[in-house]
């Protein structure tokens, strides 16, 4: 198992301390809701597309920190990006917390690597990808979706993840 | 066997019970393994693993069908088994004691046997806050399927039931009433007995959840005068896939079956078939018979220590755990009953359970964080999930203090 202090490092409590744009927008041109039913966790993310690209994003909801900062650093990463390049950030990201991203090959994680230590860790990978599952499915009008959903990683008995 | 033997009266020799469960002598995280999830299963002690072993190597085969030396044994050894269940709890009779996969089943197997037959639409179901949902989801889709109506006995700060709500839901339509013994999520043990006379008087039969309890106490189902009693085997130190359902023989006679299948008919034609007698009426197909033997060795051991010198050491342990979190600034017990089983739920302020349940594993320390499947009480208490400890007789005031040091640790993490 990875070495938990990894995870818990200083810029996931300081995300999960001080989240960024922490809040509802309203209006907002999408809007779905995650949920994590093992743990209870909510997020929702609301966001206002400005033709293809992401004018203004936010979440909220009440999370664990790993779920929080990365709800987090994924409104900062998304900002101001196309809805193709949050989406393709959305599968990168995915693949990373699921062990299946080669971390040595050109990516676009940038600082979202400190999430990279969640594939050694099963039962916390779903509170890393809430947030973009929930993103996602914002970005395609989905208005709920849940870790518990045909999407997750963790479904399939021997857990891709 | 050869478990330890002691005077009914004299504390625990942990460290000498500790010896006989190899997996407590496991390390995690290069950490000696703290296990406090044994509200969620307790561990195996090496005389449940060598009966295991010794059934599976001399006596396996199946039962209640051959005449062969084989078959004879693992029916007699199967059929022991329910009989040392059945003293285990001191039911009247051995046909009392049903055999099932674990409470859930217990309690599934009551709602159609007993619920389906006897429930009808309007007719209410009372139930309390405090259930896990096992007590809960059945009897939902009973209603759902009959028309019945759920009564839900509300609790107060303290995470104890209030017993004059209880019994102000109590009308003519009240049908059936099912109350967990011991809270999973809060440890509160429940006045059932005084509950269980209370419906009586009205004719209104009672299921009790004892999946908690039958690990921390004394259970006499006659005493308490149950109608239905379930618990589950991987909590008591035996295998999983294994439990009990008691229930008065007046009742099990008159419900219909549950599974259909071998060994629970009498003859059987395409025109007609005559079902089997209690329990076997219930007992359809082949059952995990090394887990009943298992669970038959697991309450032997149990016995040999005594339940009340287990019940008293897990008292001192939930004492000295609870007064050292009550002096932690900034962390709060979630149930604070009375009268309460060495179960604590506790959040940490501005600490998730999540964060908390990795950091401490990380310490070596094995609590349950989430709803407990008891987001009823969650609700109650405003929490999306809880930190839970639970200990065992092989709990040591050592391993307390490791999990007091393990909270200091988080809430350095996250000062």
């Amino acid at each position: 198992m990875a070495d938990l202090k990894a995870l818990y490092q200083e810029v996931i409590l300081d995300h999960n301390k001080k989240p960024r744009n922490f809040g509802k927008l309203s209006p907002a041109t999408h809007h779905a809701e995650g949920h994590n039913p093992l743990c209870g966790d909510h997020i929702s993310v609301s966001l206002n597309l400005d033709g293809e690209k992401v004018d203004a994003i936010a979440f909220e909801g009440e999370a664990c920190a790993v779920c929080k900062a990365s709800a987090s650093m994924m409104t900062v990463a998304v900002k101001g990006k196309t809805r193709a390049d949050a989406e393709a950030l959305t599968q990168e990201f995915l693949a990373m917390a699921t062990g299946k991203l080669d971390m040595n090959q050109p990516n676009n994680i940038g600082r979202l690597a400190v999430f990279a230590g969640v594939r050694d860790l099963p039962t916390r990978v779903k509170c890393a990808i809430l947030p973009w599952h929930t993103l996602h499915a914002a970005l395609n009008s989905v208005n709920e979706v849940s870790t518990e959903a045909d999407a997750d990683p963790m479904h399939s008995p021997l857990g891709n993840a | 066997m050869n478990a330890p033997t002691f005077q009914a009266t004299s504390p625990l020799d942990v460290e000498r019970i500790r010896a006989d469960f190899p997996i407590l002598k496991l390390q995690v995280e290069h950490k000696p393994l703290v296990y406090l999830d044994n509200a969620a299963s307790s561990q195996m002690p090496q005389q449940v693993i060598d009966r295991l072993v010794r059934y599976q190597t001399t006596q396996h085969a199946n039962i209640h069908r051959a005449v062969h030396y084989l078959s004879e044994t693992a029916t007699y050894e199967y059929e022991v088994a329910r009989r040392k269940l059945q003293n285990f709890i001191n039911a009247r009779e051995d046909r009392e004691v049903i055999f099932t996969s674990g409470t859930t089943e217990a309690i599934n197997l009551v709602m159609h046997g007993y619920g389906r037959k006897f429930i009808k639409a309007g007719d209410e179901i009372i139930l309390t806050t405090l259930e896990h949902h096992s007590n809960i989801v059945p009897w939902q889709m009973l209603a759902e399927e009959t028309g019945a109506k759920i009564r839900v006995v509300p609790i107060n700060d303290a995470g104890e039931l209030i017993i004059e709500e209880y019994e102000s839901l109590f009308n003519e339509r009240t049908k059936f009433v099912g109350v967990v013994h011991i809270s999973n999520a809060l440890g509160t043990i429940n006045p059932v007995k005084q509950m269980i006379a209370f419906a009586h008087a009205r004719g209104v039969p009672v299921l009790v959840d004892g999946a908690q309890a039958v690990p921390h106490l004394k259970v006499d189902v006659q005493d308490l005068d149950c109608d239905f009693y379930a618990f589950s085997g991987h909590k008591l130190c035996g295998p999983t896939g294994i439990g009990i359902l008691y229930g008065k023989a007046e009742h099990l006679e008159r419900m219909q079956p549950f599974k259909g299948g071998g060994d629970m008919i009498l003859s059987v034609t395409f025109e007609k078939t005559t079902y089997n007698t209690i329990p076997f009426k219930f007992e359809a197909g082949t059952p995990p018979i090394a887990a009943a033997i298992g669970l038959g060795a697991a309450v032997d051991y149990l016995l040999s220590i005594g339940m009340d010198r287990i019940a008293a050491h897990e008292h001192a342990l939930l004492e000295y755990a609870s007064a050292q979190i009550n002096d932690m600034p900034g962390v709060r017990i979630i149930g604070t009953a009375k009268n309460k089983a060495s179960v604590i739920s506790f959040a940490i302020d501005g600490v998730h359970p999540h964060d908390i349940g990795s950091l401490l594993n990380q310490e070596g320390v094995a609590v349950r964080t989430g709803h407990h499947c008891a987001q009823p009480v969650m609700q109650r208490f405003r929490v999306p999930a809880t930190s839970r400890a639970s200990f065992a007789f092989y709990n040591t005031m050592a391993e307390v203090d490791a999990l007091i040091a393990g909270i200091h640790t988080v809430q350095k993490v996250f000062t």
